[in-house]
């Protein structure tokens, strides 16, 4: 039984990391068909924010050492501001462009940041300490769960509440909801596509340096490849989810981590380390049985 | 007073030529049928209107502000509203948010919950099925619902591709009935892709021939109807 619940709590927390950045890229992918792939660098920036450049070990903290209140607030700006920044400097001018040439032009938008990356702080890891308390178990019907997981689920969960809230009940929510259907009828009916753009590289910013204090809380390590595997599993989740849907980008998220989570419990001992394969083996056999996508958006299913 | 100016503007879809040179002007409260066989360009000149597809040379002046090349937003929020062909509803959004969708350029606020039960009142199905996804509905619904939508946005001229295509007849009765009111109520200019001549008619107003990208008639709707030219244009015979 607490075995159990140990293994839901490793899913529903690894999902919600996933779920993040699954929404992260279906944010921006529903307003321009763009897959960006900068997204983990994305991630990994928002971590060495908190760090003064330098090419010590010890690294030497910065904003890290800021309440929670400030710390999270200036970080969410630092993810939406370099991602707004990278929609204006690279992405607006491929914006009629095909879309194997934004994901490329995302690919440099990454080396460019990650180098950037290395030449301020150097390849070696460094060492992060934020908020040790949350390492600590909490007790829960006799099972030992971290703390952080917990809050992990409860961000997830407020995050989702929040865009929900946001998509569904706000002017520019509606807006974009109707820009990632069908962009050119939403401009035609006054929407303003920078504006609407904008936004979503900021919602999706955001949800990248939630993602990166989330892992540097974890790992208690600033890498500066730190993102990369969770923006690979969270591109997966939002092709499983039917690329375009949010609502499928975040349950594909949610599956991923668990299925992730699953095989590492229930699989022979030798097995293990070939995790991972499971995992992207139990993809293709997704795809292949819906090649759309487990939650293809209902725009694509509209009746004539 | 002229509200929308088209002067001598071409489009080209790559090697492609499908306006050649045309020009009209409509005035305020006017109505315009733009009329002609399929392909002859009819579509392409509202695109180029509405800022969807480039103009290659000419002008296009909208309510006195030359508005060649803007952006489809900055032209909507003129006042030039679009109900494209093939219906373009958002299948994923309700029917009030669709309807809700172009009111957030217009600066009257305090008016859209009066236009929002006029539309209902209009098209009482949208109103039944107000919390229904656009995309349960059949196309005669859809079709009123983009026309409502495009209302909501409170134009000054509204443009119209094929609001006939797939209505039964009482719809299409019902749809002219409430744009032929808005005109007169709201000083409504309509510009309207019709290819029932009849239904151009019965509704009055000016008509122009399209054919091969250019315009080849242009007159009086219920004279051109009668016109032997008009039967030619779309058969094919006599001259280009």
């Amino acid at each position: 039984m607490t075995a159990a619940l140990q293994i839901l709590f490793d899913a529903l927390s690894l999902g919600s990391l996933y779920a993040l950045g699954a929404l992260g890229i279906a944010a921006v992918f529903g307003v321009m068909r763009l897959v960006n792939f900068a997204h983990g660098d994305f991630i990994a920036f928002c971590v060495f924010a908190m760090l003064l450049p330098s090419v010590d070990a010890a690294a030497i903290v910065f904003a890290g050492r800021l309440p929670f209140y400030l710390l999270i607030p200036l970080l969410l700006l630092v993810g939406a501001g370099l991602s707004m920044l990278s929609e204006v400097i690279v992405f607006r001018r491929f914006r009629n462009a095909n879309p194997a040439t934004m994901m490329i032009a995302s690919f440099a938008l990454g080396f460019v940041i990650r180098h950037l990356l290395l030449l301020l702080y150097s390849s070696r890891p460094k060492s992060i300490t934020l908020w040790p308390s949350l390492g600590l178990p909490v007790e829960f019907l006799g099972a030992h769960i971290p703390m952080l997981q917990v809050v992990t689920i409860l961000i997830t969960l407020a995050v989702l509440a929040v865009l929900v809230l946001f998509l569904k009940h706000t002017r520019y929510g509606l807006e974009m909801r109707a820009a990632a259907e069908n962009f050119t009828m939403a401009r035609m009916l006054g929407v303003r596509a920078n504006g609407v753009i904008l936004l979503a590289f900021a919602i999706s910013g955001m949800l990248a340096a939630a993602i990166g204090l989330i892992l540097a809380t974890n790992s208690g390590t600033a890498d500066i490849g730190m993102g990369a595997n969770v923006m690979l599993i969270a591109f997966i989740a939002t092709v499983i989810g039917g690329l375009g849907s949010v609502p499928g980008a975040v349950a594909a998220g949610f599956l991923i981590g668990g299925a992730s989570v699953l095989f590492q419990a229930t699989l022979p001992h030798d097995a293990r380390v070939f995790r991972d394969a499971f995992v992207y083996g139990a993809v293709i056999v997704v795809l292949l049985l819906r090649p759309q996508g487990l939650f293809a958006p209902k725009s694509a299913k509209q009746r004539v | 007073m002229t509200l929308l100016d088209v002067d001598d503007i071409t489009v080209s879809y790559g090697r492609l030529t499908a306006l050649r040179g045309v020009t009209l002007t409509i005035a305020e409260g006017e109505i315009l049928f733009v009329t002609g066989p399929n392909g002859a360009g009819k579509s392409t000149l509202l695109n180029a209107i509405a800022g969807v597809v480039p103009t290659g040379s000419g002008s296009i002046t909208l309510d006195g502000a030359r508005v060649t090349g803007a952006a489809p937003e900055d032209i909507a929020r003129r006042g030039f509203s679009l109900v494209p062909e093939g219906r373009n509803v958002f299948g994923g959004l309700t029917v009030e948010e669709n309807l809700k969708v172009g009111t957030g350029m217009r600066a009257d606020r305090t008016k859209i919950a009066g236009d929002l039960a006029s539309i209902y009142q209009d098209f009482p199905m949208l109103a039944e099925r107000r919390h229904t996804t656009a995309g349960m509905l059949s196309g005669g619904q859809q079709q009123m619902l983009v026309i409502g939508r495009a209302l909501m946005a409170a134009p000054r001229i509204m443009a119209i591709d094929e609001p006939s295509l797939g209505l039964a007849p009482k719809i299409i009765d019902q749809v002219y009935e409430i744009l032929t009111r808005l005109r007169s109520q709201r000083k409504l200019t309509l510009l309207i892709v019709e290819q029932s001549s009849t239904r151009a008619k019965m509704t009055g107003g000016r008509m122009v021939l399209i054919r091969g990208g250019r315009i080849v008639l242009e007159g009086d709707a219920a004279e051109m109807v009668k016109d032997a030219r008009l039967k030619q244009a779309y058969f094919g015979f006599g001259d280009h």
